[in-house]
């Protein structure tokens, strides 16, 4: 099964550069432990002590996966994966730098 | 789902009013009462940057009757790129003050208010009480965090948006209403695990597209039409060219705005979003060096490598003399350590130093006793050593 899973601008360093990939797994939680295993360090990024990271949120479609079962939720074939982690914008501010 | 109107309209509009709105008051949907309910409308907008700069100049010309400022801020050169609202001339005077000058142009009905202090916790309700709807500009969690809690303890609105590179994304937060950011987000990210704006780049006319985005769901909340962006985050992507949209739930166990709340007054936002993790804090403890002693470092002819953990475009831009690249993530990843010598001191610098006290953490931890970074980094160089340098 292949599922497509949306990188964001800022992990796109563990894909080269790309903004989707594909990958297969029946739940999250595999889909992401095979994401790893073709795009290494990528799975530390998103998932920690076998949870998601608090700041990081993933969507499937369009339901955030928190509110369905986490890294246990159901994934099939055709459905979309997008991976969403809080980014700070605006204008700098110098002292955080 | 749509709301009922924020803001009771006017009594009436002038006949200059009229004249100047007429391309509004022709829309059915906005019409002589919409107009008057935003021109009775007060609203905050945080942060004169990159999303604040269109939405003060959108939500002036749209004839929001109050406009309210707040950054404590001055014109840089490098914001000109984007923040549209500052000029050539204005380099180095407040930005709130220039963000004034130019909405009295665009608009000389609006009432504009300067707030020139830093938001903190102890000014925070007293800023926000007056305004019917606060549109939040803001750079970093620390400051975004204390928006939303005001706002909720407040209940009020506020429409959010954040940009980066060529992504940006939108959304209104409501407690009465809907989600807030705390729902979206729980906690910050840990300080050094996701970079900002300065470190990673925004493309100038982004904070266009999102800001203007805020206004049009701001002017939507004020005068009660359409339906508002409450429950769903927008995400646009530029290189795309494409928006999407997905659901913000409402998170039971939220602990501002949930069942049982635990956060019911403003806390230590510092605290709780971090600047420097505590690795990175215990690492650069006594062994952070300034520019002027890396110089002088330099000048004896010390042996040591002098290695910049910036990213390869910054390197580009400007770069300390004698420097080697290895980028933050190598040091990470583990990748950088088999790249550096046992034998020489390693010193490391970045952009203004944040960044090489969380590769400094990882260098102490393996062993490197001697490693030492660049408290302001190539920034303090150019300052106190070469100011011939740009700085960026």
């Amino acid at each position: 099964m292949a599922i497509e899973v949306r990188i964001p601008t800022i992990l796109r360093n563990y894909t080269d550069g790309a903004k989707a990939v594909q990958s297969t797994g029946s739940t999250l939680g595999e889909l992401f432990a095979n994401l790893d295993s073709s795009h290494p360090g990528i799975g530390g990024r998103l998932v920690e002590d076998a949870k998601l990271r608090r700041f990081v949120n993933v969507y499937l479609n369009d339901e955030d996966v928190r509110f369905l079962g986490g890294l246990d939720t159901p994934v099939a074939d055709g459905d979309t994966v997008t991976v969403l982690p809080a980014v700070a914008g605006g204008a700098p501010d110098a002292a955080r730098v | 789902m749509s709301l009922p109107p924020l803001v009771e309209p006017a009594a009436e509009l002038t006949v200059d009013e009229v004249r100047r709105y007429s391309r509004h008051l022709i829309i059915p949907d906005v019409g002589m009462d919409g107009q008057k309910r935003l021109k009775n409308a007060k609203v905050l907008v945080v942060g004169a940057g990159g999303l604040g700069s269109p939405a003060l100049l959108y939500l002036a010309a749209a004839g929001v009757g109050t406009l309210g400022i707040i950054d404590f801020d001055v014109v840089d050169e490098s914001n000109l790129q984007r923040q549209i609202i500052h000029g050539q001339s204005d380099i180095d005077r407040p930005k709130a003050e220039s963000a004034r000058d130019s909405i009295r142009e665009t608009n000389p009905n609006v009432e504009v208010v300067l707030h020139t202090e830093r938001l903190d916790s102890g000014n925070a309700f007293e800023i926000f009480e007056p305004y019917d709807l606060i549109v939040d500009g803001t750079d970093n969690f620390a400051t975004r965090y204390l928006v939303n809690d005001a706002a909720v303890l407040l209940g009020k609105p506020y429409v959010w948006g954040s940009i980066y590179r060529f992504d940006g994304q939108a959304s209104v937060f409501w407690a009465e209403h809907g989600p807030c950011y705390r729902c979206l987000y729980p906690e910050p990210p840990p300080p050094g695990m996701v970079p900002s704006c300065a470190e990673g780049g925004v493309l100038g006319v982004l904070c266009a597209s999102i800001g203007s985005i805020q206004v049009n769901e701001a002017i939507k909340l004020l005068a009660g039409f359409g339906e508002p962006l409450v429950g769903r985050l927008m995400i646009y992507d530029a290189l795309e060219m494409s928006y999407r949209s997905v659901k913000v739930r409402k998170d039971p166990e939220c602990p501002l705005c949930g069942k049982n709340p635990t956060i019911t007054e403003l806390i230590d936002y510092e605290a709780f979003c971090g600047t420097v993790s505590d690795e990175a804090q215990a690492a650069a403890l006594g062994s952070t060096i300034t520019p002027l002693e890396l110089k002088e470092k330099i000048d004896r002819g010390d042996d040591f490598v002098l290695v910049d953990v910036r990213e390869p475009n910054e390197y580009e831009i400007v770069r300390i003399p004698g420097s080697v690249l290895i980028p933050k993530g190598e040091f990470l990843n583990g990748e950088a350590l088999s790249k550096l010598p046992q034998d020489r001191q390693v010193v490391l610098h970045c952009k203004s130093g944040g960044r090489s006290a969380e590769a400094l953490a990882v260098l102490k931890g393996a062993g490197f006793a001697d490693a030492v970074h660049v408290g302001g980094g190539v920034l303090g160089w150019i300052k106190q050593v070469d100011p011939s340098l740009p700085a960026y």
